[in-house]
């Protein structure tokens, strides 16, 4: 799974429609000490996440196990939302 | 299958009902000689793995197959603590 920020959200009104009423946000994956790293993705919220917090995205196929997205065409899920990181410093 | 070791792991109180209980840890992955070898990962654990074990990893669905028959919704997955390894 991944670590990310939200940074914003995606309107769609036309779409398949099995992602009808799915919330769609923009999130910015990162690393642990909260640098970003890697591209943008969008991600259907399953946990009401907002803009500026982190959260645990999962990706592939593993993304249609979370809660509501059986059979949906996606291919990342927030499904957490992260309250505390803690590393062990190297 | 990827050797990682654990450095360190995260607090999710609002989740996803199916990952109730899962412990969630962050992963380095390492090359066989111990060199970070890409990004850092958030996986789950199924084998009581700890931070600064050395461990290998699933990557994909599979990594929720440990749950079964829960379909925790998890893409990365602890699956075995590492003794040692060699080389050559």
């Amino acid at each position: 799974m991944l670590l990310a920020k939200v940074v914003g959200t995606v309107v769609a009104t036309r779409k398949d429609p099995r992602l009808v009423s799915s919330k769609l946000l923009i999130a910015r994956p990162m690393d642990p000490r909260g640098k970003a790293e890697g591209s943008y993705l969008v991600a259907v919220d399953t946990v009401d996440a907002g803009v500026g917090e982190t959260v645990l995205i999962v990706s592939g196929s593993s993304a249609r196990m979370a809660s509501g997205l059986k059979d949906c065409p996606v291919d990342a899920a927030i499904v957490g939302i992260i309250d505390n990181i803690e590393l062990q410093e190297s | 299958m990827h050797l990682a070791r654990v450095i360190g792991d995260v607090v999710v109180t609002r989740k996803d009902e199916n990952l109730t209980g899962l412990k969630l840890l962050i992963l380095q992955p390492l090359t066989p000689g111990r060199e970070p070898a890409g990004r850092t990962l958030v996986a789950v654990d199924s084998v009581g793995a700890g931070v600064g074990e050395e461990v290998f990893f699933v990557r994909g669905k599979e990594a929720s197959f440990p749950f079964y028959p829960v379909e925790a919704p998890v893409d990365a997955g602890i699956v075995g603590i590492v003794d040692h390894w060699t080389i050559g």
